[in-house]
């Protein structure tokens, strides 16, 4: 495992002709292959500690960039991640790989799980092992917005600006509740147009 | 599931599945998940294909399985497959359930994204990445407490359900702060679980 000091330094710096990334298809594969298979409750802060921290295919900032599209459009969000990194890297073929190592063999598991499922549903024991997975794949998902939130002191919006847009987006979602399309059309359009005057034409 | 219907399907209703799960595809905003309660409203209500008690397990099977959580569909259409049948119409009903839910969301992600990564430096394109940013990282955190309150047992309140609030948010810190492998953690969070501590 990478040290921690030589994190942030050295991502940003990095020009983008020496940047690691996926040496072939079957790479591309076997990694998402192992990506899915970590992930418990939800592959997302797998992704991201794998393909940013260690294997650095992309930037903190790219990260963001690349959840963001896959947020805004229609279908699984790990699922359009894995088409994006696997289309920048090999195109049309690529894409499908990263998505086929994303979904094969979790799919057989899942459905070899499914027929086991019958015969431990009752136990006492399964059911709050599988609550105490979920609360801790909870935390996973919030951890990861947390670690990227320093990616945001690079911002064109500054901090302050970042600040309200995301407590406000925090308060909408996980307080009132609000239908993401509302959150991502409003603030994120309001936070869209801030940024675009912000920018240098 | 004893009481799980018993089901004749012929071609028209392969069909009808595939085109149900094709027309949600593209209004699957915010993930697959995000369509469930449609799901369950044309599976479980109109066409009695499953049972409420086979869709909240192949949610639950697929939340506690590695993989993206977009296998529940699958899942769902696994079941609906070995109602009408048996272990072939199953994988049949898990083919063309993800077809459907994959097909349109993928080809309009990959076209729009290899758009914006050819035009990265068009001004309105690194706004939108910019904009985006603290609403992607906000998001993030808000879908964390969400699935935490979505933990707890049946009935409680959130003051009854602090182990599993201590548990999320004990989880995010050490993950935020340190490099321990992820799996030890969720091997903790089953412990917990399975001695009755959660």
């Amino acid at each position: 495992m990478r040290r921690v000091n030589d994190d942030n330094q050295a991502m940003s710096s990095l020009p983008a002709e020496v940047r690691p990334q996926p040496k072939s298809l079957s790479d591309l594969f076997i990694s998402f292959t192992l990506l899915a298979l970590q992930g418990f409750g939800g592959v997302l802060a797998v992704v991201q500690r794998d393909l940013v921290e260690k294997k650095r295919w992309m930037t903190r900032e790219e990260f963001i960039e690349d959840w963001a599209v896959a947020q805004i459009m229609p279908g699984p969000n790990v699922v359009n991640l894995s088409l994006m990194v696997g289309g920048r890297y090999f195109g049309l073929k690529g894409a499908m790989v990263a998505l086929a190592g994303m979904l094969t063999v979790p799919l057989v598991l899942v459905l070899m799980l499914a027929v086991l499922y019958a015969q431990f549903a009752a136990h006492p024991g399964v059911a709050g092992a599988l609550r105490g997975m979920a609360a801790v794949a909870a935390g996973l998902i919030a951890a990861t917005g947390m670690r990227l939130s320093g990616a945001l002191a690079k911002n064109v919006l500054g901090l302050r600006l970042c600040a309200v847009f995301g407590v406000t987006t925090f308060a909408a979602i996980a307080l009132l509740r609000w239908p993401l399309a509302y959150v991502l059309l409003g603030v994120g359009g309001v936070a869209c147009v801030a940024a675009f005057y912000r920018l240098k034409p | 599931m004893t009481d799980a219907p018993q089901l004749v399907f012929g071609a028209h209703e392969w069909l009808e599945l595939f085109l149900h799960y094709l027309s949600l595809s593209l209004l699957s905003l915010g993930g697959a998940i995000s369509t469930a309660p449609d799901m369950h409203r044309f599976l479980v209500d109109k066409q009695h294909w499953l049972t409420d008690a086979q869709f909240n397990a192949s949610i639950a099977i697929a939340q506690s399985a590695p993989g993206p959580n977009v296998l529940f569909i699958a899942l769902l259409g696994w079941n609906v497959g070995m109602n009408a049948g048996g272990m072939l119409t199953g994988l049949l009903g898990v083919f063309l359930t993800m077809l459907g839910i994959l097909i349109p969301s993928t080809t309009l992600t990959y076209t729009a994204a290899q758009w914006g990564h050819r035009n990265r430096e068009l001004r309105a394109v690194r706004a939108f990445k910019q904009g985006m940013a603290p609403i992607v990282v906000a998001l993030l955190i808000a879908t964390g407490c969400i699935l935490a309150g979505a933990n707890g047992k049946a009935g409680n309140s959130f003051v009854q359900n602090w182990p599993v609030w201590l548990l999320t948010g004990t989880t995010a810190l050490i993950v935020w702060r340190t490099r321990i492998h992820l799996l030890w953690l969720l091997a903790a969070g089953a412990a917990l679980g399975w001695f009755g501590l959660i």
